[in-house]
């Protein structure tokens, strides 16, 4: 048992890994996809195919709208059929391209072998590049593109790079199947990223829960190193099991010891992390040519026939993948993208899956009933779980009397990561989370105004 | 013994002799000149504090008000021109009046016209609400139904419907104050023009979506079908964005939008007489079919010209 974590706050909530021994799964193509532009944080990406267009799998149908943005690729071969806008998973109309399959039929250059490659290019421009190219983009569940990631601003150095494997959201599994399953692949694509900020150190985070993930990376690692000496430097550390230590912030503090301030970025504190996944389609980039065209995705819930791990390709609908699984459970109330901790509901199961959709999960009424709010009674058990040292209690009142947008940010609403932990703590089950999220966005607002009319002011 | 009384009320009468003196030179010195006519103006207004003049309140109002050069941006709609008339009364200036505005709900999208799609079980909040999601029915411009407006109203002119799940305004009380409008997420509700003896036209709805999918989601909603359009004579319709806007200074209450519109989203209200949707039906059809001879005609005209 490792005892190390981050220092402040967090929760423990149930496990719940109920599809942790499900081998990841090639799901079938469906008949149909719809490839989202707005895949990523950042501007949407634009589209450079047209209607009636032939496509092919890997192809990119989308070009970056700024620079941060990422290309986007079609995941299956076929005919463009529309470009118009659709509702996605929250029901908001987004533009997506739709693509009508006809075979699998890959483009050129791309590796569709198993062989793994260890040997990977020094130039680490050659590899960004490939990254840039590929529309990898950060697979934790931000989508910060990841070429911009790893292109860290004039002046800062990077001192180590974290492998985030710790998915401590409950229910989720398909990191922990990755790192057994193509442990070796995410090795390799941490070393190549590695490579890229020219860093010593290199560390795979996992959390105790997972032994075998733990022993399994430490043996993959053992054998690379014999192989060749790029793979000095890089290690795997198990971690205590703490919700949220997956949080950007939160890891570094449990791996580097190292605290990110107010509006600053792990790069501020010599850290860049990355999550198994990405460093997988990294991999998959830079070794095979082959951009993000499909991701694992956790289908789970104690209510659902089937647990299972499925590479999915990029845009599949919802409703095949439940259809393929043996259909809707009647007695389903919710159906979350994502862990139960962080995830969204999803509003309309005819969307399309994202880049960025780790989990489909399944709960009951039962499960997700909320109860009757009652009054906060300053317990004080918000502030002890959030880890980002806010007080959850105090920013929820100022929410709700209006117009407080100031003291709110004097009492750092725009830190809040949104993990859940205060409204999970709550004894009086007041929606401090719902509250909270809503005046950051409006005080993020504010500031993002500020320092627009700081800039312009300067020019 | 009556020494010692003495002595007690002579120190004390001379210590407030003193004070006095101290205070009345600290006043003196520290003494805030202010207009007088700030005070007079303040005691004229309706004193709700609302802010719907842009201000935080009735003195800030004031304040402004005897600072502006003129009264063009300084207007108190709760009071309205009767308020302003002796505003500009103790301030000498001349008032542009306005005409009384109203609050007016765009959502026609009842609970049987706009079917659930999902619960929502979060924080009933409308601003919450729509930064989570589209909201719980297939239209994602309609109203949410948690009650923003009716909370932020400070005149009690605002209350939900439990039969549609819409607001409703009662028009005897909203101020025009413009709270609703700003509270609505959704930007649902909009102040418009009284309108002569309370007759307004508006398109319910801001529905932005193409036809087939708004018809899918509401069956009360615009679905940009564009008769309205086609059919007003005053160029008083907007058509924008899939979406119908009747403009107020343009209408001439002829209701001819209202008998056309296939889904009955525009609404004439406090018209004296109900509406008779065939005969204005039958009045367009003879307008249009004379149009279309006088077109003929003119088609046929212009080659004489050349000949």
């Amino acid at each position: 048992m490792s005892r190390r974590t981050f220092s402040m706050g967090g929760v423990h909530p149930a496990d719940n890994k109920i599809s942790r021994d499900c081998k990841i799964e090639v799901l079938p193509i469906p008949e149909t996809v719809y490839i989202h532009l707005g895949q990523h944080i950042g501007a949407p990406a634009k589209p450079i195919v047209a209607v009636g267009d032939k496509v092919k799998v890997g192809q990119p149908v989308a070009e970056p709208g700024g620079f941060v943005s990422a290309y986007i690729h079609s995941s299956v071969s076929g005919t463009v059929k529309s470009i118009a806008p659709r509702k996605d998973l929250a029901g908001n109309p987004q533009m997506c391209i739709e693509i009508a399959v006809e075979g699998d039929e890959w483009l050129e250059g791309i590796d569709t072998t198993d062989t793994v490659i260890t040997d990977f290019p020094d130039d680490a421009k050659t590899s960004l590049e490939k990254i840039k190219a590929a529309g990898i983009v950060g697979l934790g569940g931000a989508t910060f593109p990841t070429h911009v990631k790893l292109t860290p601003p004039p002046g800062k150095k990077c001192d180590m790079l974290i492998i985030n494997g710790c998915e401590c959201e409950p229910y989720l599994t398909s990191d922990f199947r990755t790192l057994l399953e193509k442990g070796e692949q995410v090795a390799i694509g941490a070393a190549i990223i590695k490579n890229v900020l020219g860093v010593d150190k290199a560390t795979i985070a996992i959390e105790d829960n997972k032994p075998e993930a733990i022993k399994h990376m430490n043996e993959v690692l053992a054998n690379l190193r014999k192989i060749s000496s790029k793979y000095a430097g890089i290690s795997v550390m198990s971690l205590m099991k703490k919700y949220p230590e997956g949080g950007e912030k939160q890891l570094i503090d449990a791996v580097m010891h190292r605290q990110v301030a107010s509006g600053g970025l792990p790069i501020d504190v010599g850290a860049v992390v990355q999550n198994v996944a990405t460093a997988l389609a990294v991999y998959d980039a830079v070794q095979k040519n082959k951009p993000i065209i499909d991701n694992s995705v956790t289908v789970t819930g104690e209510c659902f026939p089937k647990q299972a791990n499925l590479l999915v390709r990029v845009g599949t609908p919802l409703r095949y993948i439940i259809d393929y699984l043996g259909g809707m459970p009647a007695d389903a109330a919710k159906v979350i993208s994502g862990g139960p901790m962080m995830g969204k509901a999803i509003a309309n199961l005819d969307a399309a899956t994202l880049k960025g959709t780790s989990a489909l999960l399944f709960l009951t009424k039962k499960q997700t009933a909320r109860g009757k709010e009652g009054n906060c009674i300053r317990c004080g058990k918000c502030a002890e779980a959030c880890p980002m040292g806010l007080e959850p209690f105090l920013l929820n009142r100022l929410s709700r009397a209006g117009g407080m947008l100031d003291q709110l940010e004097k009492n750092a609403v725009q830190d809040c990561i949104e993990c859940g932990c205060c409204l999970y703590s709550c004894p009086a089950n007041i929606p401090l989370l719902d509250v909270i999220r809503q005046s950051k966005a409006q005080v993020m607002g504010v500031i993002k105004a500020r320092a627009a009319a700081a800039a312009a002011a300067k020019k | 013994m009556s020494t010692t009384i003495i002595w007690t009320i002579a120190i004390i009468a001379l210590l407030g002799l003193v004070l006095a003196v101290v205070l009345y030179l600290v006043a003196e010195r520290f003494k805030v000149v202010e207009d007088p006519r700030i005070d007079e103006v303040e005691k004229v207004m309706p004193g709700a504090n609302c802010g719907g003049c842009g201000f935080a309140g009735c003195r800030a109002f004031a304040d402004a008000a005897v600072k502006a050069p003129n009264l063009d941006n300084n207007y108190c709609p709760v009071g309205g021109n009767e308020v302003m008339k002796k505003v500009a009364a103790i301030l000498g200036y001349e008032i542009k009046e306005k005409a009384p505005m109203v609050a007016v709900v765009r959502c026609n999208g009842s609970c049987e016209a706009r079917p659930r799609t999902n619960d929502y079980d979060g924080y009933a909040s409308c601003r919450v609400k729509a930064a989570l999601y589209s909201g719980d029915t297939g239209c994602s411009f309609g109203c949410l139904g948690c009650g923003d407006c009716v909370s932020a109203c400070q005149f009690g002119a605002l209350s939900m419907d439990p039969a549609t799940g819409l607001p409703v305004v009662d028009e005897s009380k909203c101020t025009a104050c413009g709270a609703c409008a700003k509270a609505c997420p959704k930007a649902i509700i909009e102040l418009r023009p009284k309108g002569p003896r309370g007759m307004r036209m508006y398109v319910s709805c801001v529905n932005k979506d193409k036809g087939p999918s708004v018809k899918q989601a509401c069956a009360n909603a615009c679905i940009g079908c564009g008769i309205c359009f086609k059919t007003c004579q005053h160029g008083a319709i907007v058509f924008e964005n899939n979406v119908a806007y009747i403009d107020p200074a343009k209408c001439k209450f002829c209701r001819e939008c209202e008998a056309m519109c296939p889904t009955g989203a525009i609404h004439g209200v406090n018209f004296p007489k109900p509406i008779d949707k065939d005969a204005i039906k039958a009045r367009i059809k003879e307008r249009n079919a004379k149009a279309a001879e006088a077109a003929k005609a003119a088609a046929a005209e212009p080659k004489k010209e050349e000949a």
